[in-house]
């Protein structure tokens, strides 16, 4: 827990304001996959993800570094709505959450439900500026 | 090792599998995600219109319950308990040295509805329902009902959904089992009578929850009156005909004798197909025309989706896929299938 709070701290500031910058993103799920799987956003603003599951079975939306991702693989939270980089999206369901990514760069978003991942669950997220 | 379907008629999917002469072995998905193994046994019959199938769910023991969703090609007339060696019988023909004892119907599939209940009834341990509705219907359904769906599940029930919105959900109560004494392996054979113009065997699911590179091996016997004309067939798909000849006598004659299987004609056709492919290779299911006509269904196989025009393949083109295949063509009245059965755990 220690490494997934540390990996977060240095990538999340803040997860209130998005509507006050104006940035939305829509990430859709269906067939256990993200649409899109290739997200760009600005560096230092808060984004707003709207993250919509058509699936009739639960999904995770995780987002973070590798450490982050290993952590969840091998963890044993099983519903996730602390953390606006860890959403837990319900069947048929939408969730919204905010977050601003504070360095330009790559991460990756996967879905650390059983066999999600290896399934194909994942997708990255560009942080540019 | 080998798993064994017994489908009648090709409506029915039956999920079952049998090591090598044993029974069959199927996927369960555990609660952590992790796929088991469940033995399972299944036999089907199809004749006069009517797909008879028998199909053998197996106790895997644990503390909660697990089942499986079965696609069926249409509404259940009946649901009861099977007899009892019907499917070792049948393995028993085609294994000798071994030794052991479409039409479209249109489903709505607006998320957030449920799915129909058209049927419900208890088989020993077993809870049995029949469904109707599409996939994100069915998936909602069995989610609410504490079935752990793998990620897979959505685009495979919509894959059968779209061509009939017909499943079959069997749960086991592991408490019950336990209070009638049933022992890790002991299965409960149920009997599905099936209405249906032809039937196929659906073998996609039997990849449910399984990665693109994991093998699936199957036993499908087909017992039909004719001698079918089947799609897809070949090296390429995973399928191998390998038992082509009519029905003993003997056979029939012992099959009649099992519980509730007196529907079995004077005559018939043996067809045993053979699936050995992976999970990424076996995509389609298998079309069978038993009618004469020798057009197995583009629908039915899964390379289709239903609509108001569709063509069914030509005989001819389909005799040239079965001999460039190598494959010698079944006509049969009855179908076994020895094949794994994907099973979903309920969450405990």
């Amino acid at each position: 827990m220690l490494v997934l709070l540390a990996a977060l701290s240095t990538i999340v500031s803040g997860c209130a304001s998005a509507e006050a910058a104006g940035t939305s993103v829509e990430i859709g799920i269906r067939y256990s996959r993200f649409h899109p799987a290739n997200v760009t956003v600005p560096r230092g603003r808060p984004v707003t993800f709207v993250i919509r599951n058509d699936d009739p079975i639960d999904h995770e939306w995780i987002i973070g570094s590798e450490a982050v991702h290993e952590a969840h693989r091998t963890g044993s939270e099983a519903h996730h709505d602390g953390r606006p980089t860890e959403v837990t999206v319900p069947a048929l369901s939408t969730r919204e959450t905010t977050v601003t990514l504070a360095e330009a760069g790559s991460l990756e978003f996967l879905c650390h439900l059983p066999g999600h991942e290896a399934y194909g669950m994942s997708g990255t997220l560009t942080v540019e500026g | 090792m080998r798993r064994l379907i017994t489908a009648a008629g090709a409506a029915t999917l039956v999920l079952l599998t049998a090591a090598g002469t044993t029974l069959a072995c199927g996927g369960l998905i555990g609660p952590n995600g992790a796929v088991n193994l469940l033995r399972t046994t299944t036999f089907a019959g199809y004749h006069d219109g009517i797909e008879h199938y028998v199909t053998s769910f197996e106790f895997a023991g644990g503390g909660g319950a697990f089942g499986s969703i079965v696609p069926l090609p249409g509404v259940p007339s009946n649901v009861e308990r099977g007899g009892d060696w019907t499917l070792q019988r049948l393995l028993r023909e085609t294994e000798p040295v071994e030794d052991f004892g479409f039409e479209r119907l249109s489903a709505a599939s607006a998320a957030g509805e449920s799915a129909e209940v058209l049927l419900e009834t208890k088989i020993d341990a077993l809870d049995i329902t029949v469904l109707k509705g599409g996939g994100d219907q069915v998936g909602t359904w069995a989610k609410d009902h504490g079935f752990r769906l793998p990620p897979d599940a959505p685009e495979v029930l919509d894959f059968y959904a779209e061509r009939s919105p017909i499943f079959l959900a069997a749960s086991f109560d592991a408490a019950a089992a336990a209070e009638r004494g049933q022992q890790l392996g002991d299965g409960t054979p149920v009997h599905v009578t099936v209405p249906t113009p032809n039937p196929w065997v659906p073998l996609r699911i039997l990849g449910l929850g399984k990665n693109g590179q994991e093998r699936i091996e199957a036993d499908v016997y087909l017992l039909t009156d004719r001698k079918p004309v089947m799609l897809p067939v070949g090296r390429e798909n995973g399928l191998l005909i390998e038992h082509n000849a009519p029905a003993t006598e003997l056979l029939l004659n012992d099959l009649r004798s099992d519980k509730g299987m007196e529907w079995i004609p004077e005559s018939g056709w043996l067809t045993k197909i053979g699936v050995d492919a992976t999970a990424a290779q076996l995509k389609h299911d298998l079309a069978i025309d038993a009618s004469g006509q020798g057009q197995p269904s583009l629908v039915a196989a899964g390379m289709k989706l239903p609509g108001p025009a569709q063509a069914p393949v030509p005989t001819d083109n389909a005799l040239a896929l079965v001999l460039a295949s190598s494959l010698l063509l079944i006509a049969a009245a009855v179908v076994g299938v020895r094949l794994g059965r994907p099973s979903i755990t309920p969450a405990q």
